[in-house]
């Protein structure tokens, strides 16, 4: 019986070499680095479960009514050293995996800065990263490349080997952004930014598309992550400058209506602030922007005045998915922004300098090894959790 | 061994024998009542807690709308907790007649409870009233929502607290104060003073430090 | 006024087109439900049933007939439940290369919907719900729960819960947001319609029946224990029961308020969970695991208990560790309120808050892994006899710890990223729920059925239901752990890859399997119930039961127990039959029992009718059945005659008949 259950396991262990587990087989090395913690946790804890489960069938057969040869100790039920055992086994493999995922959350905190290219290559100093801003739209994915000036929906590319720094947010529901070749994912939640940063290691066609179901067109919410080199990215970006249309407000409000299945599509050039817009939730015209908002309630509101400040939705945001207000509520609504496009406009320059100042003033990513608890102190050489790292390839060791 | 033999031992407990009570045991009638009625009011207290983490989240949300400096009047708030204050203490002296088994005297302090009852309530209706009527609706923003709701649902406990106040006043008139009603004239006085308790954190939390924000 | 303006005022948003007549899946279940459901209502008014079903089941009091009934609930409810796993199993083999499937968004959407939301609150509550509420008070020697009445009330609230998912089946729609309704998507902007209204409506009542249902235990556990029964003497599945119920009032309020909330953006247009005017919907997210992570504690929680009087009764020994075990439990019951951020670590909480949440939930595992040791050393040393149960806890051991070990995996942040809300997640819940929750609930039916009824359950079937359970299990899930890892989400209804066919088509043949085990089981049941005579429990204890609900008959009479039990150890019937216990068999006494009263399925009724009511803004009806709720419920105060005594003679006379049927069978 047993040995016919091992012959049945073959037909799967084939099937389980012929597909392809992109989890476990990345591309991008910090998808590499949280196979491995994954790899090490597995490892850690079958130290405690196969021994566990091995007891409990041997003990189950052994101690069977049949078997009246074996022990039988009806009031046996304590022992306090068993007790100490089989709470600090436990313990002990908590402990080890517990520093383990403090060392591996911050080092693989998809908001830090990346600090290497691969196991042993750390980021060269005068790199900038790629920038990517991300919008899940109902129901497709839109990237504007700030420092190129385009966008693409459905269709992202970068190059290998150059850091990519993700900027994340989406238009209506919450949506998940995963290219599992590349890294883990993150939440794209609508006037909310969240951040990734990830490189691509080896030059290939992968999938992205969205974790966290979001409707009816979830399904189909995919996009193409091509991984270029530096060459083949540069004719890449030219292409989107030929084949592209512009991307203004106005477009980018058609396009916010739901629809699925939709093709890549290529836009040559991004009217400024869009994105600032798209963040704050005020592309419309004449809606105030969040930040503004958040602005004005830190400041501890306006005055009663401005309860009226406030505009019906003049466009149906909702196509597709119905409009219908809650019964005993206002119409959809929203409020209006206080000043003139014109200052609108200066406040949105203004939210960017601040933000690009912040970035500046963080300097130049810290490529020193992370330091805190359970992480490797100064003069160790670079924190890594790869299997396949040598540690001696360490650059600053 | 015959072990069964059923003794009427000083303890049972003590003795390894006994392995049942003679005697049906003595169970008090509604024993568990009080410890029941606490469990719902600290699950009740745990739907307030949400409702004030809430507004500490949404509290200072005011969407470009009016704060609670443009909104609140403390004094018409300070006589509104003042109105709830004093029904705790009517409520007392309702319990302290229903020590002394006067039923005219609960009765009337019951009454009075309830009138104060209906004051805070009245006062509170005029606020929200007020505040809908100069366009600070629930839906403006999330401050408000969240203010609406945890003053709201206040009121509403204390709305359903008159309504049972009532009933139990036309149970004692009937029946008097038998056990079952003084019961249930204990938990109403758990519920009444637990909605005391909880509107003194809607003062502090929602009104004042509102003003100090 | 017209009829255009006075049909909406009389009928709210209902309508014809509320009838799903378009979907021909749906419009043959309908046919089919409403055939099956009149030839049951003429087969109880043919047989003249009513008054007895009325009488003796809906009205009563008696916890243990409580209990059978949400048994049933629980029961029927997983076969809905599993109905929507075969579709979306099925929908999920066949939607590749191009093919859209034979599910519509619009269904497959809310199928996968009902199918968690059924699944945890009206299949896996009501069975745990019920073992808990017939063995608690037999455990620790009660007549009754704390207040019979309330527990009623709740199991007919958890029924008209029920009833109102079930509706949107044939009328509407049911929410089309996955089982915890996220906002924005909850929303009323992004979910017009009626399916998310159903959705909180349903979990509302039921909500008021489990919170009621968990003040009523924790009651009836801390106050009517019997004499001698100190806090480290109650069983441990009495032990497990306090901790569940301590979960369920300090979480299902929880629940209550941020379903208000919810409620309160949906119908008033308030902004607690909205993008706009300072909403927030990650708060909804967060208050919603906040009940969410002890919720699945609630769950497994009394099922550790079942697998421990398993352990012990079958393996003839006393329960290692009882003491750990108790303390585990409590760990466990404290720890579970310090997870639920592990839900979504990929909202960008941040290093150190992950890192937090992530360590935490890997301490969980210590007790429990500390319990599953106590188990196993039970064995160790026993004289183990594998009836069903005893099956059931060592198929359970050896589930149980791949699906704690997967866990364990997710709560490791980095981990997670990569496997969040992947089809590896999927496998992971059903693992520990399916191994845990299920399996422990399949040990607990078999091994207190007798006691419930008065005869074993046929071991043959028992044997093909347990079977095609684990092969099933393991066929429709380890795909799943693969899918996962080959990057693979949950709650996609196309596919783009081919080579992701044959798993998912595996995974239907294990869906497949699971459904005879399930056949298996009601087969089983049937059999048991045709061949009662052979499988009768005489004595009433038919497994050499180590607690006290083996010291009355199967199944017990009315009170219990003749004489409350003086305990002097936890376990007391062990105890008692080791040093000579004779059954009484004078000086009963008249014992003072609570009545029968309808006023709970009267007022579950009318908050069943508002229910419907809100959800179709039928408002006039709401208005009219609260008020009736209200009105009923005061009218129920001024009944002050809840009580009656069962006759001192008639409780000798029961007592003598089990006395008789015991010297029959000792002959």
């Amino acid at each position: 019986m047993r040995r016919l259950r091992l012959l049945m396991i073959l037909p799967v262990l084939a099937l389980l070499s012929a597909c392809d587990m992109v989890v476990m087989a990345p591309a991008g090395d910090i998808a590499g680095q949280q196979r491995d913690l994954l790899v090490i946790s597995t490892l850690l804890m079958l130290l405690i479960i196969v021994p566990v489960m091995a007891l409990t069938v041997f003990f189950a057969w052994k101690y069977r009514e049949s078997n009246k040869a074996a022990e039988y100790e009806p009031d046996w039920d304590h022992s306090t050293s068993l007790e100490l055992v089989i709470w600090s086994a436990p313990l002990l493999i908590i402990i080890c995996l517990g520093a383990l995922t403090w060392a591996g959350t911050h080092l693989l905190d998809p908001y830090r800065p990346l600090d290497r290219i691969k196991p042993g290559q750390a980021v060269a100093e005068q790199v900038e990263p790629l920038q990517v801003n991300v919008v899940a739209l109902d129901w497709k994915w839109m990237f504007i490349y700030p420092q190129y000036g385009v966008a693409t929906v459905n269709e992202l590319a970068a190059p290998v080997d150059r850091p990519i720094r993700f900027h994340i947010t989406s238009s209506s529901v919450m949506n998940s952004f995963y290219i599992p070749a590349l890294a883990g994912q993150i939440y794209a939640m609508p006037g909310m930014e969240t951040k990734l940063h990830a490189v691509i290691n080896h030059p290939g066609e992968y999938v992205g598309f969205s974790a966290n179901y979001s409707g009816d067109g979830f399904s189909n919410m995919r996009f193409a992550f091509h991984g270029l080199d530096q060459a083949g990215f540069d004719r890449w970006i030219a292409g989107v400058r030929q084949g592209g249309q512009p991307l203004d407000r106005e477009r980018y409000l058609e396009l916010e209506k739901p629809s699925e299945k939709v093709p890549a599509l290529h836009f040559a050039s991004v009217e400024g602030g869009l994105w600032d817009a798209i963040l704050n939730m005020c592309v419309e015209p004449g809606k105030m922007c969040m930040g503004e908002m958040m602005d004005i309630d830190r400041k501890g509101g306006l005055t009663m005045a401005s309860v009226r400040n406030t505009m019906p939705l003049i466009y149906d945001k909702y196509a597709g998915r119905g409009s219908n207000p809650a019964y005993f509520g206002s119409d959809d609504s929203y409020v209006m922004t206080i000043c003139t496009p014109l200052q609108a406009a200066a406040a949105a320059a203004e939210r960017t300098r601040r933000s690009e100042l912040q970035n500046a003033e963080r300097g130049p990513v810290d490529r020193a090894p992370l330091r805190g608890m359970g992480l490797v102190p100064p003069g160790v050489p670079m924190a890594s959790l790869s299997l396949s790292a040598p540690a001696s390839a360490a650059p600053n060791a | 061994m015959s072990a069964t033999a059923v003794k009427t031992a000083s303890n049972p407990l003590d003795d390894k024998t006994v392995f049942y009570l003679e005697e049906e045991p003595h169970h008090e009638e509604g024993a568990s009542t009080m410890l029941g009625f606490w469990l719902y009011l600290m699950s009740d207290c745990l739907i307030f807690a949400m409702l004030f983490a809430v507004f500490g989240v949404l509290g200072g949300n005011y969407a470009a709308g009016p704060g609670p400096k443009e909104l609140f009047d403390l004094e018409l708030v300070a006589l509104n907790t003042a109105m709830l204050l004093f029904s705790s203490i009517t409520y007392g002296f309702a319990m302290l007649a229903m020590d002394r088994n006067n039923q005219r005297q609960t009765l009337a302090w019951l009454a009075i409870t309830g009138l104060f009852g209906l004051a805070f309530l009245g006062i509170e209706l005029y606020e929200f009233g007020h505040l809908i009527h100069e366009g600070a609706t629930p839906q403006r923003s999330a401050f408000l929502s969240s203010f609406f709701t945890l003053v709201g649902t206040h009121g509403l406990h204390v709305t359903f607290g008159i309504i049972w106040l009532v009933t139990l006043m036309v149970q004692v008139s009937m029946k008097g104060l038998i056990p079952a009603n003084k019961r249930r004239l204990m938990c109403l006085s758990m519920f009444w003073h637990f909605l005391d308790v909880i509107w003194i954190g809607v003062f502090t939390f929602v009104y004042l430090l509102g003003m100090l924000r | 006024m017209s009829a255009d303006q006075l049909i909406p005022l009389i009928f709210g948003r209902l309508t014809w087109e509320a009838l799903p007549l378009h979907e021909p899946i749906l419009v043959v279940t309908m046919i089919v439900v409403a055939l099956g459901g009149v030839a049951l209502l003429g087969a109880l008014t043919y047989f003249k049933l009513w008054g007895y079903l009325w009488k003796e089941w809906f009205t009563t009091v008696d916890h243990k007939k409580i209990g059978i009934m949400y048994m049933i609930l629980g029961i029927i409810m997983l076969l809905r439940g599993f109905a929507d796993a075969i579709m979306m199993r099925i929908q999920q083999a066949i939607a590749f290369g191009g093919s859209e499937g034979y599910l519509n968004a619009h269904h497959y959407d809310q199928i996968f919907t009902a199918h968690g939301v059924i699944m945890i609150f009206f299949v896996a509550m009501p069975l745990v719900t019920g073992l808990m509420n017939y063995v608690v008070p037999l455990q620790i020697g009660a007549r009754d729960v704390s207040f019979p009445f309330l527990n009623n009330f709740s199991f007919w609230m958890t029924t008209a819960g029920a009833i109102i998912i079930m509706a949107s089946l044939f009328v509407g729609e049911f929410a089309r947001t996955g089982w915890l309704a996220y906002p924005p998507l909850s929303g009323i902007g992004y979910s017009p319609g009626v399916g998310v209204d159903y959705y909180i409506w349903a979990l509302q009542i039921a909500g008021v029946g489990t919170t009621l249902s968990g003040i009523n235990l924790i009651a009836t556990i801390v106050k009517m224990r019997a004499p001698g029964m100190g806090l480290m003497k109650m069983p441990v599945f009495t032990w497990t029961s306090l901790c569940t119920n301590v979960l369920i009032v300090a979480s299902f309020p929880v629940l209550t308020a941020v379903l208000a909330l919810l409620t309160l953006d949906r119908y008033v247009g308030t902004n607690f969970f909205t993008n706009d005017f300072g909403g927030n919907p990650m708060m909804y997210v967060n208050l919603i695991w906040i009940w969410g992570h002890p919720e699945v504690y609630i769950l497994i929680l009394p099922l550790f208990g079942v697998f421990s009087e398993v352990a012990s009764t079958f393996s003839g020994k006393k329960l290692f560790g009882y003491t750990s075990m108790v303390y585990a439990t409590v760990v466990i019951t404290i720890l579970s309120y310090l997870v639920w951020l592990h839900h979504f670590f990929t909202m960008g909480s941040g290093a150190s808050v992950n890192s937090f949440f992530g360590i935490t939930t890997m301490i969980i595992s210590i007790p429990t892994g500390a319990k599953i040791f106590n188990w196993l050393f039970t064995m160790y040393r026993g004289r183990i006899r594998f009836e069903l149960p005893m099956m059931w806890l060592v198929a359970f051991m050896l589930t149980f710890v791949i699906g704690g070990m997967t866990g364990v995996l997710l709560a490791v942040p980095p981990a997670d990223f990569v496997l969040h809300n992947s089809l590896f997640l999927i496998a992971h819940f059903h693992n520990v729920i399916i191994g845990g929750v299920l399996f422990g609930l399949f040990a607990g039916i078999n091994f207190w059925f007798p006691k419930a009824f008065g005869f074993k359950l046929d071991k043959t079937w028992g044997l093909v239901s347990f079977w095609c359970w684990i092969v099933g299990f393991w066929l429709a899930f380890a795909p799943l752990y693969v899918l996962g890892l080959m990057g693979v989400t949950r709650r996609m209804r196309v596919f783009d890859d081919p080579s992701l066919q044959i798993w998912f088509v595996i995974a239907a043949i294990g869906a497949a399997v699971i459904a005879v085990g399930i056949l298996a089981f009601l087969i089983q049941i049937a059999v048991s119930i045709l061949n009662r005579d052979k499988l009768r429990d005489t004595d009433g204890d038919p497994w050499g039961g180590r607690t006290l609900e083996w010291a009355t008959s199967s199944p017990p009479p009315d009170y219990n127990f003749a004489f409350t039990p003086v305990i002097h150890d936890s376990d007391a019937w062990w105890d008692m039959k080791k040093r000579g216990y004779k059954r009484p068999a004078k000086g009963f006494r008249d014992i003072h029992m609570p009545k029968n009263t309808g006023t709970g399925v009267i007022i579950s009724g009318l908050c069943l009718v508002m229910g419907l009511a809100l959800v179709w803004y039928i408002w006039w009806l709401a208005a009219l059945s609260f008020l009736a709720v209200l009105v009923v419920s005061i009218a129920h105060t001024f009944n002050y005659d809840r009580d009656y005594h069962i006759p001192a003679d008639e409780v000798r006379e029961t007592e003598e008949t089990f006395e008789r049927r015991l010297k029959a069978t000792e002959a």
